[in-house]
């Protein structure tokens, strides 16, 4: 299982021995983290939620992708749900390979893929006690936006090859 | 000023010449045309009641359900919604014919959601012409008043009256629910339709931004959505999502489906908002 979620916090010194492989040279990690800002509103906790079945089949073809186009040995990608505060670690990808550059790209691959692809949902809630969905809320109020809106996800990757 | 209560009004009193036939007896499914409009109605409102002219107050169709009986002069739909509104003059009738095999909840519940209390009624825009129609429509009390001076005048059309008096007019979801059958040759086309549409289940989970909309986070519907683009607007119907299905992807049986997949009996319908992983 190479994408998996978890309620409580992620286990980095575990999720790291899952990688270890006398073939890797080295291993590269993503940590993304819960910020105090977004888009000029000050957060104060977000909510993170998944529909899980589909989200951890689309997850793991998202590291099986990964692992056909990069030459790297393992990947991983753990991701949180449920309410988490400021600097609370929301997602995890880590990548070990033979060579540091492939395992750099694999990782950056996943955490844009699993961004972009997975249904992952997260509420944030502000310091004015307003909350919203991302992406969604502004979503609805623009219902005009073309289909191929590619919401904030800037570098999100094409199909799968 | 309180917004009126809405009782149900099931119009089957009228001749039906070019059917041949007793219209409310016709069935669709096993059921009359009257049964199903009243419970379908019955879903929706807490009082329905059949109008009925003074001879069928004895007609084994229509006596076991309770009656409104057209009151004075005249005949056709407009004395049967004046009848209701002398009846209960506290009351906004949920008026619907019952030669409408394909009305559906989400029609009923979409006329509901956008009823506007202030005008004279809300009433469904004809996908075939635009104008008004009177028979799946919500008709406010102030309108009693207004109906008695339009008959006074001559008047017996309630499209006109509808238009002449600026009904709140709302665009129909589904341009097919509001289409009626007047003659055998559409009955037969109208009863081979329903049955190879027949309802089925489906499980529906909703999440995020969705599950917020519904209310809930998932129901099993009886529904004859045939794919999930008819099931979306159905369901947008009866909640009232703000999301357009383009901003949308679906899933069915947990796994990505096209928009126009047909469904089947106990399939698992996801919608999925634009997601924000990571």
């Amino acid at each position: 299982m190479s994408f998996r979620f978890t309620q409580t916090a992620i286990d980095t010194e575990a999720a790291r021995r899952e990688l270890q492989d006398f073939g890797a040279g080295g291993y590269v990690s993503f940590e993304g983290w819960v910020r105090d800002q977004n888009e000029g509103q000050e957060v104060t906790r977000l909510e993170y939620e998944a529909f899980q079945e589909l989200a951890v089949k689309e997850g793991d073809r998202i590291v099986a992708e990964a692992l056909r186009r990069f030459p790297v040995k393992r990947a991983l990608c753990i991701h949180r749900v449920g309410s988490l505060g400021l600097g609370e670690m929301a997602v995890w990808v880590g990548v070990s390979s033979a060579h540091r550059g492939e395992a750099f790209d694999a990782c950056r691959f996943i955490i844009d893929a699993v961004k972009h692809r997975v249904p992952i949902w997260k509420k944030e809630h502000y310091r004015n006690g307003n909350s919203g969905w991302v992406n969604c809320e502004r979503c609805a109020a623009e219902p005009q936006h073309p289909p191929e809106h590619r919401h904030r996800v800037a570098t999100a990757p094409k199909e799968p090859v | 000023m309180s917004v009126a209560p809405i009782y149900g009004l099931i119009l089957a009193g009228g001749a039906s010449k070019r059917m041949q036939r007793d219209k409310a007896a016709l069935k669709y499914l096993g059921r009359t045309q009257l049964e199903r409009a009243f419970e379908l109605a019955s879903r929706h409102v807490d009082k329905v009641f059949v109008s009925v002219r003074a001879d069928q107050i004895s007609d084994p169709t229509r006596a076991p359900r309770p009656m409104i009986v057209d009151l004075g002069e005249g005949e056709g739909p407009i004395v049967g919604i004046r009848s209701a509104l002398a009846a209960y003059p506290e009351a906004a009738w949920l008026v619907l014919a019952c030669d409408l095999p394909f009305l559906s909840d989400a029609a009923i519940e979409g006329l509901l959601r956008r009823r506007d209390p202030n005008s004279l009624a809300t009433a469904y825009k004809s996908a075939h012409d635009g104008l008004p129609e009177p028979l799946c429509a919500i008709w406010e009390p102030a309108a009693a008043r207004a109906l008695a001076g339009y008959q006074a005048g001559g008047g017996q059309c309630p499209r006109k009256f509808l238009i002449r008096h600026a009904a709140h007019l709302i665009d129909p979801l589904d341009p097919r629910a509001l289409d009626n059958v007047n003659t055998p040759e559409e009955y037969s086309q109208a009863a081979a339709a329903l049955e190879s549409s027949a309802p089925m289940q489906l499980k529906i989970q909703y999440y995020a931004l969705m599950r917020e909309q519904a209310g809930r986070s998932e129901e099993t519907l009886e529904t004859s959505a045939a794919t999930p683009a008819d099931l979306y607007t159905e369901l947008t119907a009866r909640y009232g999502f703000t999301l357009s299905r383009e901003q949308l992807k679906v899933a069915v049986n947990s796994e990505f489906s096209d928009w126009s997949r047909k469904l089947a009996a106990n399939d698992a319908v996801v919608f999925i908002p634009p997601v924000a992983g990571g």
